[in-house]
């Protein structure tokens, strides 16, 4: 399933990326340690993260994850919307922690 | 053909834009996404090596059809105890550092991990040079 369904699907906010919303998303990756995410992430997953800064912008594209997913209700800094729109990284919010959020794009995908 | 990168220190808004650079650089010239994922994330982790010890320094990137060399080479303090450097886990970074991601200690291991050849020549008080071979496999 695409971004921009998951999105809609979960209850999760759109806060950047439009025009990487129909990116299919094939898995779920969860970590906040960026040399972590950035070697063990794969291809095309929601990574879920409480970083919501411009590092973890570079990390996803350089890991190309189908979007970055702020869990918890982090929203992004100012730096990190500036990043994402030069990059084209989709970026969605969650209310509800970590856990229970992959467990909602898990079981819609 | 050869990239060449300066990487200012200490300033991590700029942070992953050489290997942001050769990422688009490499997709371009038509190389496989699992060898551009390799390259980028190497490089990446050296870039942020060199932005958080090192003060910034210099990255060359020399792209050839069947494998791509990396040289990252910095004026910073030099790595006092490489083998300790290249556990996973060890890391020497700040709590300013840490708080921003960063600092898991998994720099050097995922430049390793991500490379088929990498050399370090590190001198305290001298500066340390990084060499990551890439094959295009």
């Amino acid at each position: 399933m695409n971004v921009r369904d998951t999105a809609e699907k979960c209850g999760f906010e759109i806060v950047a990326g439009e025009e990487a919303l129909d990116r299919d998303i094939s898995g779920v990756y969860c970590c906040d340690l960026l040399s972590f995410a950035m070697g063990r992430a794969p291809e095309d997953c929601a990574w879920i993260t409480v970083m919501g800064n411009m590092n973890s912008v570079a990390v996803a594209s350089l890991a190309d994850v189908a979007c970055i997913v702020l869990c918890d209700g982090v929203r992004p800094d100012a730096e990190m919307m500036k990043k994402a729109r030069q990059e084209d990284i989709a970026i969605l919010c969650s209310g509800v922690p970590a856990f229970e959020t992959g467990k909602m794009i898990f079981d819609t995908i | 053909m050869t990239f060449n990168y300066d990487v200012p220190g200490d300033d991590f808004t700029r942070a992953g834009e050489a290997s942001g650079d050769l990422k688009k650089k490499l997709k371009k010239l038509g190389f496989p996404s699992s060898v551009i994922r390799r390259v980028s994330i190497a490089l990446y982790e050296g870039e942020i090596n060199m932005v958080i010890h090192a003060n910034g320094g210099h990255i060359t990137a020399d792209v050839n059809t069947d494998e791509i060399n990396l040289t990252l080479a910095d004026v910073g303090p030099g790595i006092p105890d490489i083998e300790k450097a290249m556990q996973d886990g060890y890391s020497t970074a700040s709590d300013q550092v840490r708080n921003l991601g960063f600092g898991a200690g998994m720099g050097l291991p995922n430049m390793k991990r991500n490379s088929d050849e990498i050399s370090i020549e590190t001198e305290l008080g001298v500066g340390t040079t990084v060499r990551m071979k890439i094959l295009n496999q």
